[in-house]
C-alpha cells in the first residue's frame, strides 16, 4: 500500500497519537506521519476533524478516522496482517473495551493533573486516585492476561496499547512530583507488565523518551508561568 | 445449554433502553430486573456485577457481567450473529468507525447538554439549548437523506441515538422549546424508528421520563 495513501496527523509527545502509532507498528503498516503544532492547527486537521479539531486523525485515502480508540479498532478491522489487537472471544473483547473506557475516561487525566498541580493540597487526592486506579488495573491485568505476559495474552493487544501509551508521561509525573506511582512493591504484576511493554521492540520505536518529555514539560510550565505574570 | 440473560436496568435510563432495543432486535429472551431505588439504594447484585462504576445497565450473560451500554450493544451484536437477526454494526471497517465515532459523539455532547438543561435557568440554559440544538443539527446532517443512520437498515448508531428520543419531551418542557422546529428531519427519523416494535416496546414513556426529571430536580434542589 502506497505510504501517501495513509497519513497520521499527530504530535510525537501525545499519548493518544502514540496509541495509533502502536496499532500501525504492530501490524507493520507504513504511513506518513504529519507533525502537528498543537498551538497552530493546520488546515488539514481542521478539515478532517471539524468536530473536535484534535489529533490523532488517521486519513486513509480521503477518509478521516478520529478518536484514538476508534483508530486502533479501525486498524484492527481493516488490516488482517499480524495478530488481531482485540481478543477473539466476544466476552474478552467486551472486557477489553470496558477497561479501555475506564482507563481513558476515569484514570488517564489524573497523571497530567498531578504533574501540573501547583498546590500541595491538590496533589494528595490525585496521587490517591492514580494509585487506586492502578490497583484496579492490576486486578484487571490478572483477569485479562490469564497468566500471559500482556493484557492481550502472548502479544501486545488493545488494552496494552491503551494503558501502555500513558507510561512515558507517567514516568515524567513520578519525576516531577517525586513519588513512585507504579510501585513494584504495591503493584508488582502491573509493574512487571510495564517493564515488558516498554522493552518491546515495536514499542521502543514509538514511545517517547522520558528525558525529551521532561524537557517539553518544563518548557510548557515555563510558558504557562510567563503567561500568567 | 440455554443461555441465561439478565438485564439490570432502570426504566427511564436511555442507556438501558439501548440494550433493551438491541436484545429485542436480536430476538433474545431475557429477565429484566429493575433497580427500583437506583438513586438512593443500589442493589447488592448491581454492586457485585459492576463494582467499578456501580451503574446500570449491566447485562449478565450466563453469570458473567458486561457493562457500559455501547459495549453491551456490541457484545450482543457479536454473540448473537448467527440466528438470522439483523446485524447492527456495519461490516465495512470505515462505516464501522464512523458509527462508533458518532455514537461516542452523542454521549459526549448530547448527554452533557441534556443533563444541564433541567438544572439551569436564564442565560445559562439558553446557551445549553443552543448547544443541544447544534448537536442535533450535526446529527441530522450525518443522517442526510437515508432512512436510518445505518443506511437502509436500522443499525448501531440508530440504537445509540433513538434512546434519547424518550428524553426529548423532558428537554423541551424544561427548556421551553421545540426540537422538531429546529430538526424536523431528525424527528421524522425518530418517528420512523418508533414504528419498529423493538424500539416502541423498549423506550420509556416520555411523560414518565419527565416525572423522573422532576424527582431529580427536587433531589438536587433545582426549582
Amino acid at each position: 500500500m502506497a505510504t501517501s495513501n495513509l497519513k497520521l496527523l499527530g504530535m510525537w509527545a501525545c499519548p493518544y497519537v502514540n496509541r495509533a502509532q502502536f496499532a500501525l507498528k504492530i501490524k507493520s503498516i507504513e504511513y506518513e506521519f504529519i507533525e502537528e503544532n498543537p498551538y497552530n492547527r493546520s488546515d488539514i486537521l481542521v478539515t478532517s476533524n471539524p468536530f473536535y479539531k484534535k489529533i490523532p486523525v488517521l486519513i486513509h485515502g480521503d477518509k478521516p478516522i478520529c478518536e484514538s480508540l476508534i483508530i486502533v479498532q479501525y486498524v484492527d478491522d481493516n488490516w488482517a496482517t499480524g495478530p488481531s489487537t482485540l481478543p477473539s472471544d466476544a466476552y474478552d473483547r467486551a472486557l477489553a473495551r470496558f477497561w479501555a473506557a475506564y482507563i481513558s475516561d476515569k484514570w488517564y487525566p489524573s497523571p497530567k493533573l498531578l504533574r501540573e498541580a501547583q498546590v500541595e493540597d491538590e496533589k494528595t487526592p490525585l496521587t490517591e486516585k492514580i494509585s487506586a486506579g492502578l490497583l484496579l488495573l492490576e486486578e484487571a491485568f490478572v483477569k485479562c492476561s490469564k497468566g500471559k505476559p500482556y493484557f492481550g495474552g502472548d502479544n501486545i493487544g488493545y488494552l496494552d496499547i491503551v494503558l501502555g501509551s500513558s507510561l512515558a508521561w507517567l514516568k515524567v509525573t513520578e519525576i516531577v512530583v517525586g513519588i513512585k506511582l507504579l510501585d513494584q512493591d504495591k503493584i508488582p504484576t502491573l509493574s512487571g507488565w510495564a517493564d515488558r511493554f516498554c522493552s518491546d521492540e515495536d514499542v521502543k520505536d514509538v514511545l517517547p523518551e522520558t528525558e525529551k518529555l521532561l524537557e517539553l514539560h518544563e518548557k510548557i510550565q515555563a510558558f504557562v508561568r510567563d503567561g500568567s505574570k | 445449554m440455554a443461555d441465561e440473560v439478565i438485564l439490570l436496568d432502570f426504566y427511564c435510563s436511555m442507556f438501558g433502553m439501548r440494550v433493551r432495543i438491541a436484545l429485542a432486535e436480536k430476538g433474545i429472551e431475557y429477565e429484566y430486573k429493575e433497580e427500583e431505588n437506583l438513586l438512593d439504594n443500589k442493589s447488592s447484585l448491581l454492586l457485585e456485577m459492576n463494582p467499578v462504576h456501580k451503574k446500570i445497565p449491566v447485562l449478565i450473560h450466563n453469570g458473567k457481567p458486561v457493562c457500559e451500554s455501547l459495549i453491551i450493544v456490541q457484545y450482543i451484536d457479536e454473540v448473537w450473529k448467527d440466528n438470522n437477526s439483523p446485524i447492527l454494526l456495519p461490516s465495512d471497517p470505515y462505516k464501522r468507525a464512523q458509527a462508533r465515532f458518532w455514537a461516542d459523539f452523542v454521549d459526549k455532547k448530547l448527554y452533557d447538554a441534556g443533563r444541564r438543561i433541567w438544572k439551569e435557568k436564564g442565560e445559562e440554559q439558553e446557551a445549553t439549548k443552543k448547544d443541544l440544538i447544534e448537536t442535533l443539527k450535526l446529527l441530522e446532517g450525518e443522517l442526510g437523506d437515508e432512512p436510518y443512520f445505518g443506511g437502509d437498515n436500522f443499525g448501531f448508531l440508530d440504537v445509540a441515538l433513538i434512546a434519547y428520543y424518550s428524553w426529548f419531551h423532558a428537554y423541551e418542557t424544561c427548556g421551553n422549546f421545540s426540537i422538531e422546529e429546529h430538526c424536523p428531519k431528525l424527528i421524522a427519523w425518530a418517528k420512523r424508528c418508533m414504528e419498529k416494535e423493538s424500539v416502541s416496546k423498549s423506550l420509556a414513556d416520555p411523560n414518565k421520563v419527565y416525572d423522573f426529571v422532576l424527582i431529580l430536580k427536587k433531589k438536587y434542589g433545582v426549582e
